[in-house]
């Protein structure tokens, strides 16, 4: 880069190069060797900064946390913030920025599901480690990710059984609504599938999208209303994103719609984002995650409470996502002691296999398709914005990157280990 | 002869524009490919990306800038024609993918697997095809803003109204390609690319190929637009900005000529969004966000309207300062420094940076690279 | 006066002996210890088993212990082996004997689940048929409306004897209807009857009670029960439409409270202001300040705190844009593409700075009671928090025209920006107008933040999502004429609320933006256009 110092871009360029030595080299040297880094990969601004800006401060208490015990390999760990600003192509950049500037040993990052799609083919092309944390549609499972958050199966198909179930009101007909992106539309394929398999007719599922950050939900939520008094139990499965949430919640409310008579469960609403709703009138509505923050264990007490001192602040909540990143963390930590380097093709082979305890009181465990295993537990909004946990899997679940409910998909197996495959053909044999 | 009628028109500071633009061309390159990584002379291949990006950003500014800073037309949609032209890249780039997609389809991208598609619809039809993509790349563009600008300029539709109807034209189509059902891939956009005429996208060779031949895009827009704006075309475009109604009593079909202005900066955006796309690797409907748009408008204003030069310098300052910003501790004032880069060029350098160089030189411009007037 | 209160009395009496009567010889009988048991195992089994048990065991404090169940303030504690409850004010209860009692500190709340919830519903009803308090008793009555309980049939009958509010009365036949129809053992004539009295006045839940027995039932009864449907959804149909225009006028009151400040600094004063809605933001987070202060000092005034946030609204965010205009805006007036590249600028600092304070969480405003709920009104649904929004929207509109019309400051604001130059020589002071003008449009568009808070996301993203549509309501509408801006509003809400049914929201929306292109082009400055010479340049 510094060839280029005759031209005014060069100037830049070294500034640029001034940039890394400025993030990288300000605290004093910890114990024995240079320290080990770790990227962040989280919007700090622009739409997606609402979800992802707690993920970054969960990584940096994390990365505190580690380096009071000592740090990893004798070496301390420092964290790489970078912000994307929740725009697609600067993820891309900023990636390549963390691995080929900043040298990260591993990354850590990344909410929707187009920004993890554009960072793919860097991390692949720059074979780094990427841990991603949010619940997201399957359908994939690439050698450089690991996915610590929930797969369909994880999440949405537990959650439509409980519903079917006697405790969950024994729901008859559906509502499918969502936002119009790539993980509703594969969740709700995937759930459509599900539903006529366990013999609900074609006209009792109804599917509805609308745009990010919906905010009129007048029409939408009377036409649910009205689709529910055709005499059968109707439940609504939501997986409107982020923004939109609070709108519906409100209309829902305003117009009466009870949790008794129709039930709404969300897989993308968590504590971060009832905090900013009033949710006495939503009582008994469901999320499904694979965590809660009112789980009761030691384990995860001693995380809400390490979590409300970083924050400094008593009513800072936390949610899946987050306990996502724990999970992951730990699992990379334990990775790295175990082979004693952090060379990126020996964590990403060591990873399978690899058990870290979860905050719900299990331990989960990295598959070999990249997926953990995680329990699924349905809880029903408080007052409080909390949620009580009202079902939960006995075991864990392991996680399943390709769906068995969907013609492309089923005959394909994920398995990094063994056939050294994401996308294995069971049928014809074959990996792609 | 010719060289020196070049030289004239090009004027010193296009000289030295392109001469950097060589430079960075052969240079980039060289350090790139030459020079093993640590050696003090290595380019990276991530500087060369995001050098390759910065340019392309600068060819949509310089079109912007011939269409506002030289006829007054304020587009607040320019960023939907660069998302088209890289659309129209993207959509090619996906049918070469081939079987290599995840669920191993011979036909239809991984996006259409899983939503059912059960054969590849119209609009995606002839895009494996090169020379096909390549026209769809000038012709998507410069058809809508053909379209668009027959029907807003015969109605003299000017000024405000204008740029706020260009705005409500990229933010439906921002909606539009957001919606799954129209085949483009939804939120997640077009990505995962793997080669470009057989050649590996990711490939140092490749890479650096696009690098030189986004140089020489960016060198050619200079020149064309540089003629258009010195030829007598060029002085009723500037006249039409500064003083509408009297052009036209002057008799000129002021609508023609802002049509064929208009299209032109429409196309020279495709050509940079289809260079766009291969380099970065996805392009996805955020593209087409009007906030996109208005930032492009803010490069033009940031480096000096009316000037070519300017519009490139302001797309490679904003855009360098937004890599700078997000990193490290000043990733959470990032915003406050664009934001007040803004402020501050709008209120103490109305000429941009170029226009403040001048100043400092203590030699004004010529009248013709003047902000003019606008409808109040 | 006095017979009312005098019939209520005994309707009190009457109602505290039939409540008592089963348990007047167990009055002071505790609970079964069978039904604390049940509920310390703390499973869903066992407490529907225990809630079965409560309402049948005829204890005095069983509608309340229900009541304090269904809140979550029923409690069992562990260590004390104890059943507890707090009553809505906070008090305490031992559950099994009714007596006050202190709540141990192990207590936890007994947990429900949406099934459970509704037989507490269910149970619950018919416990409190005869309360004394009417809102308990429509509840009531609508809960014995779902669960359709046979056992609840005699205090039904009892309670209607007695009833005179109309309006609950009419819950209680339908409620009775619904018990009888359910009743497959009821005579098929008495059943043809109820359906017949809820085809009357049945609205949706009617409709779904029917659709449901439709399908079980034979011969005659079939045949009235299905032409009961049909008659529901003919007047469905007829409410459909209405409901429609009305969920365009609630949309379109929206567009215009986020559009109407907007009116003013780009309509009036010709500043593309890109920051406005950050001004709208910036209101909704002084509702949130103004809630959480509330919150803290006067909680039972909780239901102020909204009328309290506008003035404050209005007067911060409108010194918010007097010194955005002192700072920014007043070096660029004449060039009105320079102020949108400007307050794009000061748009980006603005989000980022509540970012900064106030984190990028969304947050609470809670809707005041007056802003909660529905009611019906002429067999539509209207959402009281968005009547509300219509009527304030209403109320600032035409304020705001008052102001601009009939006020000395008003006339020198439109004085200003028709000819700047003659206003300054006739001795206004310009300066000061185009602040004050400028402050006004912010101050307004922090009042729509109050109002927009009630319904959508309270994060620093707010002003994003209406700075298009607003700019898109001034254009439609012709720049600086609020009533084009009025008109414009309704009539984009309606549209969009028109297609909403046949295109979906996106496409609905898609095809207002084309229609707005087009409509552009045909009447290049909007629907009401300034006329003169003015306009040109």
């Amino acid at each position: 880069m510094t060839n280029m110092s005759f031209t005014r871009r060069g100037v830049l360029g070294a500034a640029l190069g001034g940039a890394a030595v400025m993030a990288s080299g300000v605290r004093p040297v910890f114990a024995q060797g240079a320290p080990i880094k770790v990227g962040i990969l989280h919007s700090l601004s622009g739409t997606m900064a609402i979800s992802e800006t707690t993920l970054k401060d969960v990584m940096l208490m994390l990365i505190e946390q580690q380096n009071a015990k000592g740090g990893l390999l004798g070496r301390k760990l420092e964290a790489v913030v970078v912000d994307p600003a929740s725009n697609w192509p600067l993820f891309a950049e900023k990636a390549r920025e963390l691995i080929s500037q900043h040298k990260v040993s591993a990354t850590f990052g990344c909410w929707t599901s187009v920004s993890r799609k554009s960072v793919l083919p860097v991390f692949k092309e720059l074979n780094n480690i990427l841990f991603y944390p949010v619940q997201y549609e399957g359908e994939e499972s690439e050698r450089n990710v690991f996915y610590t958050g929930a797969a369909p199966n994880q999440q949405a198909i537990p959650a439509v059984d409980y519903l079917m179930s006697k405790d969950g009101g024994e729901a008859k007909r559906w509502v499918l609504a969502g936002t119009d992106y790539v993980y509703p539309r594969t969740t709700n394929k995937i759930l459509e599938a599900y539903l006529l398999a366990k013999g609900v007719a074609k006209e009792d599922i109804m599917i509805n999208y609308t745009p990010f950050g919906h905010s009129d939900w007048q029409t939408i939520v009377s036409d649910i209303k009205k689709f529910g008094s055709a005499g059968k139990k109707t439940a609504v499965v939501s997986t409107i994103n982020g923004d939109a949430n609070v709108p519906f919640y409100k209309e829902l409310g305003n117009q009466g719609i009870k949790a008794t008579d129709i039930p709404v469960v969300a897989f993308s609403v968590g504590e971060e984002e009832l905090a900013g709703i009033d949710t006495k009138p939503l009582v008994g509505h469901l999320a499904a995650w694979n965590y809660f923050q009112s789980v009761k264990n030691p384990v995860n007490e001693a995380f809400i409470k390490s979590w409300k001192a970083f924050k400094k602040n008593d009513k800072a909540v936390t949610n899946d996502p987050m306990e996502a990143h724990v999970i992951g963390f730990n699992m990379w930590v334990k990775a790295v002691e175990k082979v004693g380097t952090v060379d990126i093709d020996k964590v990403i082979d060591t990873l399978p296999g690899i058990e870290a305890p979860n905050l719900t009181g299990g331990v989960s465990k990295m598959l070999p398709n990249h997926h953990i295993t995680k329990p699924v537990l349905i809880g029903e909004v408080r007052g409080d914005g909390q949620f009580d946990v009202v079902w939960q899997t006995k075991d864990l679940v392991p996680g399943d990157a390709w769906t068995d409910h969907l013609e492309g998909s089923k005959d394909l197996e994920a398995d990094w280990v063994t056939l050294k495959c994401g996308n294995y053909n069971t049928k014809l044999k074959k990996c792609g | 002869m010719l060289t020196m009628r070049f030289l004239k028109l090009i004027e010193g500071r296009g000289l030295v524009f392109l001469a950097v633009l060589t430079g960075l061309m052969l240079l980039v390159p060289i350090g790139n490919l030459a020079f093993p990584p640590g050696s003090p002379f290595h380019v990276s291949t991530g500087t060369v990306v995001l050098l390759g990006k910065y340019l392309t950003y600068a060819m949509l500014a310089v079109a912007l800038d011939l269409a506002w800073g030289y006829c007054g037309i304020l587009s607040l949609g320019h960023g939907a024609f660069f998302a088209l032209g890289g659309y129209a890249m993207g959509m090619y780039l996906m049918r070469q993918i081939g079987t290599r997609g995840v669920y191993g389809h011979p036909v239809l991208p991984d996006f259409m697997v899983f939503l059912n598609y059960k054969e590849l619809p119209m609009t995606w039809w002839g895009f494996d095809f090169f020379p096909y993509a390549m026209m769809m790349v000038l012709l998507a563009p410069g058809l809508l803003a053909f379209v668009f600008g027959w029907l807003a300029f015969r109605s003299r539709v000017t000024g405000v109204y204008l740029s706020i109807i260009t705005q409500a034209l990229t933010y439906a189509l921002f909606l539009a390609f957001f919606r799954n059902d129209m085949g483009f891939g939804g939120n997640n956009g077009l990505t995962d690319f793997k080669d470009i005429l057989g050649f590996n996208v990711q490939a140092q060779g490749t890479r650096v190929t696009l690098f030189v031949l986004t140089c020489l895009a960016l060198m050619g827009t200079f020149i064309v637009a540089r003629v258009i704006v010195s030829s007598t075309y060029g002085k009723v475009l500037i006249a039409i900005r500064d003083a509408e109604s009297r052009t036209r009593f002057l008799g000129y079909r002021v609508e023609h000529y802002k049509l064929v202005v208009f299209v032109l900066s429409a196309m020279i955006a495709g050509v940079a969004g289809a260079l766009y796309v291969p380099q970065v690797g996805i392009i996805n409907p955020s593209e087409f966000s009007p906030a996109n748009s208005i930032e492009a408008v803010v490069w033009v204003a940031v480096g000096g309207r009316g000037t070519l030069v300017g519009a490139a310098l302001g797309a490679f300052v904003v855009n360098y300062m937004k890599t700078f910003f997000t990193t490290g501790w000043l990733a959470s004032y990032w915003l406050f420094a664009l934001g007040g880069l803004f402020v501050l060029v709008t209120l103490a350098m109305p000429k941009g940076i170029l226009g403040l160089y001048d100043q400092l030189r203590g030699k004004f411009s010529k009248p013709a690279t003047e902000p003019g007037r606008e409808a109040a | 006066m006095r017979i009312l209160a005098l019939l209520r009395g005994i309707g009190l009496a009457l109602c505290l002996a039939l409540v008592a009567l089963p348990a007047a010889a167990q009055d002071a009988r505790p609970l079964p210890d069978e039904i604390v048991t049940r509920f310390l195992a703390d499973s869903f089994g066992d407490t529907e088993a225990a809630i079965g048990a409560v309402a049948a065991s005829g204890a005095p404090q069983a509608a309340d212990m229900l009541q304090a169940l269904g809140d979550r303030r029923l409690f069992i504690s562990a260590s004390a082996k104890g059943l507890f409850y707090r009553d809505g004010a906070g008090k305490g209860f031992d559950a099994r004997t009714g007596q006050p009692a202190d709540v141990p500190a192990d207590a936890s709340a007994v947990r429900l689940n949406n099934r459970l919830r509704g037989v507490v519903q269910a149970a619950l009803g018919t416990l409190t048929l005869l309360s004394p308090d009417p809102v308990q008793r429509l509840r009531a009555a609508e809960s014995v409306f779902k669960s359709r309980d046979p056992a609840a049939l005699p205090a039904i009958e009892q309670a209607l004897a007695r009833e005179t509010n109309a309006r609950i009365r009419n819950v209680f036949e339908e409620a009775r209807a619904a018990i009888i129809i359910a009743d497959t053992k009821a005579p098929e004539a008495s059943r043809m009857a109820a359906a017949s009295r809820i085809a009357e006045t049945g609205d949706q839940d009617g409709l779904a009670l029917l659709r449901q027995l439709s399908a079980q039932a034979t011969g005659n009864l079939k045949s009235v029960i299905e032409s009961s449907i049909q008659t529901i959804e003919r007047r469905q149909q007829i409410r459909q439409a209405g409901q429609t225009v009305w969920f365009g006028i609630s949309l379109g009151s929206v567009l215009l409270l986020a559009a109407i400040g907007l009116a003013i600094t780009f309509g009036v004063m010709g500043v593309i202001n890109m920051a406005h809605g950050e001004m709208v933001m910036i209101g909704a987070y002084v509702t949130f300040m103004t809630q959480e202060v509330f919150r803290a000092r006067f909680p039972h005034l909780l239901d102020w705190s909204l009328p309290i946030a506008i003035p404050l609204a209005f007067i911060i965010t409108g010194l918010v844009g007097v010194l955005i205009e002192r700072g920014v805006i007043r070096f660029l007036y004449g060039r009105p593409l320079e102020t949108l590249l400007a307050t794009f600028g000061v748009s980006l600092i603005l989000q980022q700075a509540v970012r900064s304070w106030f984190g990028p969480t969304n947050r609470e405003v809670s809707a005041p009671s007056y802003m909660s709920g529905s009611f019906e009104f002429i067999g539509l649904q209207i959402t009281y928090g968005r009547l509300w929004i219509v009527v304030f929207t209403l109320v600032v509109f035409f304020a705001l025209l008052l102001l601009l019309k009939a006020t000395p400051l008003g006339l020198q604001m439109r004085a200003v920006t028709q000819n700047r130059r003659m206003a300054a020589s006739m001795g206004i002071r310009t300066r000061f107008v185009d602040a004050m003008t400028f402050g006004l449009g912010s101050g307004i568009a922090g009042i729509a933040g109050v109002a927009l808070s009630q319904i959508d996301n309270v994060s620093p993203n707010l002003g994003q999502n209406y700075i298009i549509d607003s700019f898109m309501v001034v254009v439609f509408g012709g720049v600086g004429n609020l009533w084009g801006t009025l008109i414009s509003a309704f009539t984009l809400g309606i549209a969009n609320k028109l297609l909403e049914p046949f295109a979906g929201a996106v496409l609905g929306k898609i095809i207002i933006l084309v229609l707005l292109i087009l409509f552009i082009q045909k009447r290049p400055r909007g629907l009401f256009a300034l006329k003169g010479r003015a306009v040109e340049q």
